[in-house]
């Protein structure tokens, strides 16, 4: 611990949002040539912690030291004065503004604007540091790594020397991510103090140097990441001892259920999301679905709940007594009055799955409300089921009538699962079933999960943390670009290579 | 720089406010813009602030015939505000409410020029309704069908409906014309009356009022306890839930316009048939953009949409008043009621947001606590 | 034979009020503000123009200094219709009220205060005329370029305007210009675009939002000033202004949130909203009412057609009456 200086020191910062506390007097200090690796579970206060240094909010209390001095960061302007930037997990671009303009937005350079020399000097950095982005290219037309990178140059084109990172990897591949380190590393060796906000606990060893950890929006301590270790950040970031390991059980009688054909998917603009696609998902049976984010993940399970206009190809429904039955092109009403309960946890829980200004027991309703031929809708039954739900999952709200949106993340995602469940599917399509929950709502899921395919359900799950799903799958359906990559065995499959059919269609032979 | 001063003031969302808070709140505004309106008037009449609410007062209550006609504005005011309620609970933006009233009263006027004298007076007045819902339906559909087809702005598309409906009674008025040349059609039927809707015991706003009390009474229903009205409510939060569990978007946009411009329609059907006997450009009265005000500030909430409207209906009556009393434009009224608009529309800020001010970061802290744990200084970091 | 050279002035000088509103509307718009209140902001412009030049001709008592009586009317103009982009702002922006709403009350106050001002002005003030002619003033201002006359249908299609006509042209320009080519226009339109990215890179998103809508505003109340001191000849009656500032609107969506195709587009409007005078209709003169309807339809059309074609770069900006709160999750 040679000559480090404080590059920020925070104090006593609180914030609430509402009734929820998100930072509770949280001290943290972050130093020039270090990168910080600030974990803790999701909902644990650490990008609201991070969003007050970049100037997004205003703490309650509290203060920040830049260099020892005491400074007020009241707008992400501020944040830039103090070469503070924040690359956000959402990414801040404007779709209809080319890259160039993107970088330039809000910089106070002299003279006119001059998009031209901005462009050469995007492509001085970018050849600094290996980043391929056109200029000139809209930004409503580049892909998720695309865009990051035109975040990154962002915030190295204003010359910031502090730079934190939101969740920077969860869209990128294994791949991707190592050169994201890379770049990091040399920034950090030219003396930038760098923070990346995280909960992979794999990352934070392989990367960082030293680890801050917060819980339920309360500072929990710091250490040297070399002096530390899984066990114990995790100890710290859950509070209490756990072990950690998802069960799974052998498939029972596993019998075709779904079986895709040939399957090409177009999306409005023209662009190709799933090649060709033809795979077999089976009842008593988990089938994983890895791949990059925006792989075509979202398009096959929307074709299959009948929400997503198909090109050509085919989706049959395998009855039990064998007899096939297409189902593309139908919408999702038409399939349930095929007599197929098909339930569908889609990634977009608050804008897809549940209707967040409702309770609990209107949304409940949503599947059911067409019962019955009256002109009027029956809210007893609903009511019942969401006290059933309520009670079965330990969903913790204080009724039935507040809205969903004002829910923990965990209890969001408790109530959407407990819907779809409590059909009794035979086909149970989810989509990033866990993201934004803490580890203990997580193991709960993935329980819930494989209990209904114990039940007989054929389970689609489409996750992002290859850990999981190479413990949690029978079978692993990979995706690479729109294609189907390769079908694996869930036991025995090794991460590394799952990685590799991620990027590149069978994974084999590469220059890797 | 290192002494910058915090934000002075400082806003965030607010918990929820209990609900006597949130009409505290709005009955403060509605009192602080009734006294800016006072002191306004004040300075342009000289007259003295209690003479000009007395004058109000007067002028929407002083006889019964000025409590009918207030009662009446009310019920038009309200019926508009109903239609254009569904509309608003699924998010489309319909300020189409002018033009809706206007074919819709023009349909009525339609039918008791050319069919007249050759229907029995019963049997025309259903013809009168079913074509006056049927107009109005009519303009609620064409923008819905571009909306859910491809997604055409509402706001702006029905916007420009309501011209091309004033048009159209522009060009019917001079069709029908009385005497030639006049460029009004003058009262329809006046010998016969056929084609006026029947006075209930004598009153001529009573069948009116009862006819949009039983609407509110339908509309308030349809919302919240129909499967309907729950359709409706899921596609304005978010289509794609909507989608997801099979609801058929377009087909509820399409038929919940239908429904508005048809109940648009029963306001032109009401104010032509029932009052006016006659149709103009102006028969609307600029009704469907005060209804937008009053559905909004009603929180799209039929009940609370009673007091909105009869709200608004009092300000119009009793600026009018006193526009006449002392011998000022009519339009005084639309400054008054713009004014205290003004007022509830900043309110809203004041329920949905806490504001803070503060003299310094530092100084808000609260009394120094010790930290939950300290960073790790012991390394000697600490500068 | 159409008769062109007596056409298309008409159809400028009905086209300038409104390529002033489309101008003001579209910076507007281009801050993510969609400010219904326009057609008010044009007459509260109107109006206040016509209070300064009352008040200057009635002090003067028919003297009058040519720059002054440009100035007074032009300044009152400007301040009346900054003060209702300032409100608008202050209630949507800093109070976040819905926009929808408060452009409607906006509008109801602004014709409202129009016509009021407009009626009751020989009577507040006291002055012995019968009714609000500034004939003088508006000859200041109708004033056309001094070799109009002499240049035969060339002078008359293209000189013969005020001097309000041309800066209404050379703003719509100057609107362009600043909107493509310049760093405040492309801030500006990021803000309307997405507001939390503008804000994100340190742009005062308030700041850019109070600062288009009042520049806007006080170009929309231009065209209120034009339509009275040039195109009414200084009298003004009420409502005459009529639906002019919903057809700005409807102009605003027609270009595409262009101004420089607004110069054209507002000739074409003016066009066809005078076109019934020089269509034959015959004996039967109810169809002028349906030849007025034009530019709603043809406004309706490009609507629909632009939506079907969708294409990114013709759609409104995407933050467009939405407000803005940093801290919102």
């Amino acid at each position: 611990m040679d000559h480090k200086t404080a590059a920020v020191k925070m104090r006593d910062i609180t914030k609430s949002f509402g009734s929820v506390l998100a930072n509770d007097r949280v001290w943290l200090n972050i130093y020039r040539g270090e990168i910080l690796a600030l974990l803790g579970e999701n909902g644990s206060g650490k990008t609201t912690l991070m969003n007050m240094l970049a100037g997004i909010y205003f703490p309650d209390a509290g203060q920040i030291f830049i260099d020892g001095r005491e400074v007020v960061i009241r707008s992400p302007k501020d944040a830039f004065d103090h070469g503070i930037g924040m690359i956000h997990q959402h990414f801040k671009l404007v779709d209809v503004l080319t890259a160039a303009e993107n970088i330039v937005l809000g910089l106070k350079e002299p003279g006119r604007l001059n998009l031209k020399a901005v462009a050469e000097r995007v492509n001085r950095l970018c050849k600094a540091y290996g980043f391929e982005v056109d200029p000139w290219q809209k930004v409503y037309t580049m892909s998720v790594s695309q865009k990051q990178t035109v975040e990154i140059i962002k915030v190295l084109y204003r010359g910031a020397d502090i730079l934190i990172l939101d969740e920077p990897t969860a869209v990128l591949t294994p791949q991707e991510t190592d050169k994201l380190f890379t770049v990091l590393r040399n920034m950090r060796d030219d003396g930038k103090a760098i923070v990346i906000i995280t909960h992979k606990l794999n990352e934070v060893e392989e990367l960082s140097d030293r680890v801050a950890i917060l819980r339920n929006g309360q500072f929990v301590g710091d250490m040297p990441t070399k002096m530390t270790n899984t066990g114990e950040m995790t100890n710290m970031l859950v509070g209490h001892p756990v072990t950690l390991s998802i069960d799974r059980p052998e498939p029972v009688n596993p019998k075709p259920r779904i079986e895709v054909k040939n399957l090409t998917v177009r999306s409005i603009d023209g662009i190709i999301k799933l090649d060709n696609v033809s795979f077999t998902a089976r009842s008593g049976e988990i089938l994983g679905i890895a791949g990059i984010s925006g792989s075509g993940q979202k398009e096959l399970l929307e074709s299959i709940a009948g929400l997503q206009p198909t090109e050509t190809g085919s989706i049959c429904y395998i009855h039990d007594d064998g007899h096939h039955e297409e189902i593309l092109g139908k919408d999702p009403l038409s399939i349930a009055e095929m007599g197929v309960t098909l339930s569908f946890v889609p990634e977009d829980r608050l804008g897809m799955g549940l209707v967040g200004s409702m309770g609990i027991s209107d949304n409940m309703m949503l599947r059911s409300y067409r019962r019955g031929h009256g002109f009027f809708t029956d809210r007893k039954a609903p009511a019942e089921l969401a006290r059933k739900v309520v009670n079965t999952l330990a969903v913790s709200t204080p009724n039935l009538d507040i809205p969903v949106r004002k829910l923990s993340g965990g209890n969001v995602q408790k109530v959407l699962v407990g819907r779809e469940i409590s059909s009794t599917p035979t086909v149970l399509l989810t989509a990033y079933a866990v993201r934004g929950l803490d580890i203990n709502s997580s193991y709960e899921i993935y329980a819930l999960l494989t209990a209904q395919k114990m039940r007989g359900a054929a389970v689609i799950y489409v996750g992002e943390d290859l850990d999981v799903l190479l413990q949690l799958s029978d079978r692993i359906l990979v995706l690479c670009g729109g294609k189907v990559s390769g079908i694996i065995d869930g036991p025995g499959a090794k991460k590394r290579d799952v990685g590799l059919m991620m990027t590149h269609l069978g994974g084999g032979n590469t220059d890797e | 720089m290192s002494k910058q001063k915090a934000p002075l003031i400082y806003i965030s969302k607010r918990k929820d406010l209990p609900w006597y808070g949130a009409w505290g709140i709005r009955g403060g505004a509605i009192i602080l813009a009734l006294v800016v309106c006072a002191v306004v008037t004040t300075l342009l009449t000289g007259e003295n602030p209690l003479g000009v609410y007395a004058k109000m007062l007067e002028g929407a209550f002083g006889t019964p015939r000025k409590i009918w006609v207030l009662l009446q504005n009310t019920a038009i005011l309200l019926c508009v505000s109903l239609a254009l309620t569904p509309a608003f609970r699924m998010r489309f933006w319909n300020i189409g409410g002018e033009g809706q009233i206007l074919v819709g009263g023009l349909a009525a006027a339609a039918c008791m020029i050319l069919l007249g004298d050759k229907l029995p007076n019963a049997l025309l007045i259903c013809v009168m309704t079913v074509a006056s819902i049927a107009a109005g339906a009519l303009w609620g559909f064409i923008p819905a069908v571009c909306k859910a087809k491809w997604n055409t702005n509402e706001t702006l598309f029905t916007l420009m409906m309501n011209y091309v409906a004033i048009q159209l009674v522009a060009f019917f008025v001079i069709v029908w014309e009385v005497p030639k040349g006049a460029g009004k059609i003058g009262i329809i039927n006046q010998s016969t009356e056929s084609g006026w809707l029947p006075q209930l015991f004598g009153q001529k706003y009573l069948l009116n009022i009862i006819i949009v009390a039983i609407l509110t009474v339908l509309v308030y229903i349809y919302l919240n306890y129909t499967k309907h009205g729950y359709e409706i409510s899921v596609v304005g939060e978010s289509e794609r839930t909507a989608r997801y569990v099979g609801i058929k978007v377009d087909r509820v946009i399409i038929r919940t316009m239908i429904l508005s411009g048809a109940l648009c329609g029963v306001a032109g059907l009401l104010l032509v048939g029932g009052t006016d006997h006659t149709i103009t450009t102006t028969v609307a009265d600029g009704r469907g953009f005060t209804a937008v005000m009053v559905a909004w500030l009603a929180k799209f909430n039929p009940p609370a949409m009673i007091f909105a409207s009869f709200l608004l209906a009092f300000l119009d009556r009793g600026a009018g008043e006193i526009s006449t009393a002392f011998g000022l434009n009519h339009s005084f009224s639309d400054i008054l009621t713009g004014l205290i608009l003004f007022f509830i529309i900043g309110s809203e800020f004041f329920i949905s947001y806490r504001i803070s001010f503060r003299k310094h970061a530092s100084s808000a802290l609260p009394a120094a606590q010790p930290p939950l744990i300290n960073p790790s200084e012991k390394n000697g970091k600490e500068e | 034979m159409f008769d062109f050279v007596s056409f298309i002035p008409r159809a400028v000088v009905q086209g300038v009020p409104l390529l002033y509103g489309s101008t003001g509307e579209t910076i507007t718009e281009k801050s993510g503000n969609l400010n219904l209140g326009i057609p008010g902001v044009m007459y509260v412009g109107g109006i206040s123009g016509v209070i300064g030049a009352f008040l200057y001709e009635q002090s003067t008592m028919g003297e009058l200094n040519s720059f002054l009586a440009v100035a007074i009317p032009l300044a009152a103009s400007l301040l009346g219709s900054l003060m209702m982009g300032l409100l608008y702002c202050l209630l949507t922006v800093t109070l976040r009220s819905n926009q929808n709403v408060t452009g409607l009350a906006m509008t109801t106050f602004g014709v409202g205060f129009g016509n009021f001002f407009g009626g009751s002005l020989i009577k507040l003030t006291g002055a012995e005329v019968p009714s609000i002619a500034l004939s003088a003033t508006s000859r200041v201002f109708s004033r056309a370029l001094p070799f109009a006359e002499g240049w035969g249908w060339v002078g008359k299609v293209f000189f013969s305007y005020g001097f309000l006509a041309y800066l209404a042209v050379a703003l719509a320009l100057a609107a362009s210009f600043v909107l493509q080519r310049t760093r405040v226009g492309l801030y500006l339109r990021a803000v309307g675009e997405s507001p939390s990215t503008a804000d994100s890179v340190g742009i005062n998103v308030s700041g850019y939002k109070y600062f288009a809508t009042c520049i806007g505003s006080m170009i929309a109340g231009l065209g209120g000033l034009y339509y009275v001191m040039d195109y009414a000849c200084g009298v003004w009656s009420n409502d005459a202004f009529g639906d002019r500032g919903w057809l700005a609107i409807a102009l605003v969506i027609f270009t595409l949130w262009r101004p420089n195709v607004g110069i054209f587009a507002s000739i074409l409007f003016g066009g066809l909203y005078i076109l019934y005078l020089f269509i034959p209709t015959g004996t039967f003169l109810a169809f002028k009412e349906l030849y007025k309807m034009l530019p709603y339809v043809v406004t309706i059309i490009v609507l629909v057609i632009t939506s079907m074609r969708n294409r990114r770069e013709d759609q409104s900006p995407a933050a467009l009456g939405i407000s803005y709160f940093r801290e919102e999750r």
